[in-house]
């Protein structure tokens, strides 16, 4: 969570939300979460589990292109 | 009656002592049909009081519609961690358990406005085109 908070107050154009999966179940159906956490970038970049930095940049640079 | 006991209280207070610039939690909830809505703005205000630089608003999600559609806010309980600028973080749900730290780090991070990023990761950020929205579900163990 802490590194999505880091992008967003890097970027003006980056949003980090956390959302607490048990509350809102039909978002659990809808990105099928299975395990935390996890992450999605756009709707359209799912992360299963804690992304390192370098990792989640490799995800990001998906969406430069 | 509390939600957060005395050594929690403290080690928040520790935790918050030297914040910069002040935080403010736009946290928005509202009467019904909202299953921690009197908790998480409770567990917020608690924490609040812990240091002099948090501080809370509290919004109807019914009511103050158009202030929640500006900041996106399209669920209860919802908050914007606010603090020179909106930066765009945003909790929904109740930030207990394990995320109680992300509560606690997000009014960090937000009162310092330093990203500690590594400069790799900077230079992709800076090339970012068009806004990008992470959602990252979580539970509270």
């Amino acid at each position: 969570m802490t590194l999505a908070f880091q992008l967003a107050l890097e970027s003006d154009l980056v949003s980090a939300h956390m959302v607490e999966i048990i509350e809102f179940p039909h978002l659990a159906n809808k990105y099928q979460v299975m395990g935390v956490p996890r992450t999605v970038i756009d709707e359209t970049i799912h992360i299963e589990g804690a992304v390192p930095e370098p990792m989640l940049m490799q995800e990001f640079a998906k969406l430069l292109s | 009656m509390t939600l957060l006991n005395a050594e929690i209280r403290k080690d928040v207070k520790a935790a918050l002592a030297d914040l910069h610039t002040p935080v403010t939690f736009k946290v928005f909830t509202q009467a019904f049909e909202c299953q921690y809505c009197k908790e998480t703005r409770e567990l917020v205000q608690e924490v609040a009081e812990l240091s002099d630089k948090v501080s809370v608003e509290i919004y109807d999600f019914v009511k103050d519609k158009a202030l929640a559609d500006s900041l996106g806010i399209d669920k209860v309980p919802g908050m914007a961690v606010i603090g020179a600028k909106d930066y765009g973080i945003r909790m929904f749900g109740i930030p207990s358990g394990y995320e109680f730290g992300s509560l606690i780090e997000s009014i960090k991070m937000v009162s310092s406005g330093e990203s500690e990023l590594a400069p790799e990761t900077k230079k992709v950020l800076a090339k970012l085109a068009k806004p990008v929205t992470i959602q990252v579900f979580g539970t509270p163990t």
